[in-house]
């Protein structure tokens, strides 16, 4: 079982010794009620849903890689990956904050409602696919189909873009800095106003970086798809 | 008139040639709601040999037929426990009214089984009146979150759906109305389009991963199905069940939609008879029958039909079309403060008439049901509803009990495809059962 710290308020699990099931439960049930408030995980090995399904105003730090859905489904928490994190990382995530250090894998922050992802390394494909609200930024590249559906929030790419970025989009927004090697389906760069630049600037601070907002242009829906219609040409 | 030429062509009948002028005149299919209308071999096919000389049938009115059937009990600790083997199936707020949706819940529950969410989240009207309720995992991921997670009984990962394997969501913007588009966060009155593929894993060894991650947050409590659209049946609840499924749910093509395109309905997928005996075999190949429960659906109707279902190997069956017409779907009426009032002159609007209509789509239900417009909502009276809903999963059980009695079962569970033959060689081949009157199992040896 895992070790108490000697300061009540934080606990550490070990995933060379302890089991995912004892640290979720823990997260789940008993952190809040015995006034845990921030949890260290050593070891987590590539382990698949590490903190997810948190439901409290936690702070946990994971040390080291991680697999699948890290922090998926989150509310409240803020998790923090020190290390790359594997596909789905914040999937579904409602509120708070989820860091990840290092690099992140296939489909981040899929279908995220609300709170802040931050990737600071390069996001591979489908980044901020599904998007429902949810904000993420992205210190480096995002893959291919990035914001494919994305239906509400913001993406923050402060490096480069891979093919059909904002495939499909709908009301959710993209600022990109660098390189996009394709527009998706209905996708379409517009000019950037004061808002959008407010908007990337508090997000930059948010996720404590400095790149200069006006570097960054704005991908959104054309809205062409809206609606079926013949000439559409099967783009839906 | 004499020396007109009126030979039809059976290749290009006048349905055919309608098809084609419409598609020349819009450059657009057909989209239309409910299943398959086309004749497939189906549970009209078999008959049930009931006890004989060489079988002990039981009493009909006295002697205890038991119709408990419980689903989840391969890894959840608390499975869902159904006073009867029949279904609720999944169907969405947005295609379905939030008033038929406590109907739903409400003739669940007095029935004592499930009902199901559907595209676009959970409406407190369901929860609320629903004392089981299984809650959908669907590609879209419209309205989904942990809360409903949490407060939901059993999960269901949403891989396919019988009208349209491998095939996305629609739903019109005539059915996207100020709460429908806020639970899907979507702007109101577009044409919506659903994701046929989930947004953050693919194939089956990142279900395995999915799963495990529903379980975790749900501290594996809850039960979690897997719900496929009937194609490659065999070969996917094998899949299915080494991604870690509780219950598999196999959608077969006569399984009904809101919205689909014609030639997906009519075209795509198997018969749920086929589907459902390749996912027996599946199931007894890796000896899994028992441990792994299996739910059929797709255009079951009567008693007959449920009792053919489970002698075939199902654990329960799933019922969506069924229901709807339960609750008054093509009727000629509806009915106000008790009062039936004609609808005819509403169904010929829309092009179509009772006992025709398809044209859930549209948001125009002349009763009510699947539409969101806040007048025509009104036609459908929950409380009216869900009696009539009850009254039919009761006819259903009672259909089923009559039927297991009659085979000898005391279970209705027991039934089994030894109380089975077919009519058509088509079915037999399908089901797996002999031809009525021979021994002969198509594609099984010789027979007599």
């Amino acid at each position: 079982m895992a070790n108490m710290n000697p300061v009540p308020a934080a606990m550490e699990f070990d995933l060379a010794r302890d089991t995912l099931r004892q640290l979720n439960l823990h997260l789940h049930r008993q952190a809040a009620a015995a006034g845990v408030r921030e949890v260290h995980v050593r070891n987590p090995d590539g382990a698949h849903s590490v903190a997810c399904g948190l439901d409290a105003e936690l702070d946990v730090q994971i040390h080291g890689h991680v697999g699948y859905y890290v922090a998926g489904m989150n509310k409240h928490a803020s998790v923090t990956v020190f290390g790359n994190a594997g596909p789905g990382a914040a999937e579904n995530m409602m509120s708070g904050r989820v860091h990840v250090k290092g690099f992140a894998s296939t489909a981040a922050g899929a279908s995220a409602h609300g709170g802040l992802l931050i990737i600071d390394g390069d996001a591979s494909l489908r980044c901020g696919i599904s998007l429902k609200g949810g904000d993420i930024v992205v210190g480096g590249s995002v893959g291919s189909f990035s914001a494919f559906m994305a239906q509400a929030g913001r993406i923050v790419v402060c490096g480069d873009a891979e093919d059909a970025l904002g495939d499909s989009l709908y009301e959710a927004v993209i600022y990109v800095r660098g390189k996009v090697r394709s527009l998706g389906a209905d996708a379409r760069f517009e000019p950037m106003t004061d808002t959008d630049r407010a908007a990337v600037k508090a997000l930059l601070a948010a996720a404590g970086r400095s790149e200069d907002p006006a570097d960054f242009r704005r991908v959104a829906s054309a809205k062409s798809l809206y609606h079926w219609h013949a000439d559409a040409n099967q783009e839906y | 008139m004499s020396g007109l030429q009126l030979e039809e062509s059976a290749g290009f009948d006048r349905p055919t040639i309608e098809y084609i002028h419409r598609a020349a005149a819009s450059g657009l299919y057909e989209i239309r709601g409910m299943g398959a209308k086309r004749r497939v071999p189906g549970f009209d096919d078999l008959l049930f040999l009931a006890a004989s000389l060489s079988r002990y049938p039981l009493e009909g009115y006295r002697e205890r037929c038991v119709t408990k059937t419980v689903l989840g009990t391969r890894f959840a600790s608390k499975p869902i426990e159904l006073a009867i083997p029949i279904t609720v199936a999944g169907m969405s707020f947005g295609s379905l009214s939030a008033r038929v949706k406590e109907a739903l819940g409400r003739a669940a529950t007095e029935a004592g089984t499930s009902t199901t969410t559907g595209d676009g989240g959970m409406t407190e009207e369901e929860r609320a009146s629903s004392k089981m309720l299984v809650y959908q995992c669907l590609p879209s991921r419209y309205g989904f979150n942990p809360d409903d997670v949490r407060r939901a009984d059993a999960i269901e990962i949403v891989i396919g759906q019988g009208a349209k394997p491998g095939g996305g969501g629609m739903l019109l913007g005539q059915k996207v109305n100020p709460r429908v588009a806020q639970m899907r966060t979507l702007p109101e009155g577009i044409d919506q389009r659903s994701a046929s593929r989930h947004p953050d894993w693919t194939g089956p060894d990142d279900l395995v991963i999915k799963i495990k991650e529903l379980r975790e947050i749900t501290d594996w409590e809850k039960p979690i199905y897997v719900k496929i659209g009937a194609t490659r049946a065999f070969n996917d609840v094998k899949l299915a069940v080494h991604a870690g499924a509780d219950v598999i749910v196999l959608d077969g093509m006569q399984g009904g939609t809101a919205a689909t395109q014609t030639v997906f309905i009519e075209h795509v997928g198997i018969p749920t008879l086929a589907a459902l005996r390749q996912a027996v075999d599946a199931l007894d190949d890796l000896n899994m029958r028992g441990t792994v429960q299996l739910v059929i659906s797709g255009g079951i109707r009567s008693g007959a039909d449920v009792a053919k279902a489970l002698a075939m190997g199902a654990d329960a069956v799933s019922i969506g079309q069924g229901v709807l017409i339960a609750l008054g779907c093509n009727s000629d009426s509806y009915v106000v403060d008790g009062k039936h009032v004609p609808a005819g002159e509403d169904y010929a609007a829309l092009g179509t008439a009772p006992g025709f209509c398809h044209h859930c789509h549209t948001g125009k239900c002349p009763v009510g049901i699947t539409t969101q417009d806040a007048q025509l909502e009104m036609r459908f009276d929950p409380a009216v509803g869900a009696k009539r809903l009850r009254n039919y999963l009761k006819t259903l059980n009672m259909e089923l009990t009559t039927i297991a009695r009659a085979c000898g079962k005391q279970d209705v569970h027991h039934l089994e495809r030894e109380d089975l033959v077919a009519l058509t060689v088509e079915a037999a081949a399908m089901a797996g059962v002999p031809l009525a009157g021979t021994s002969w199992i198509p594609g099984q040896g010789a027979g007599r």
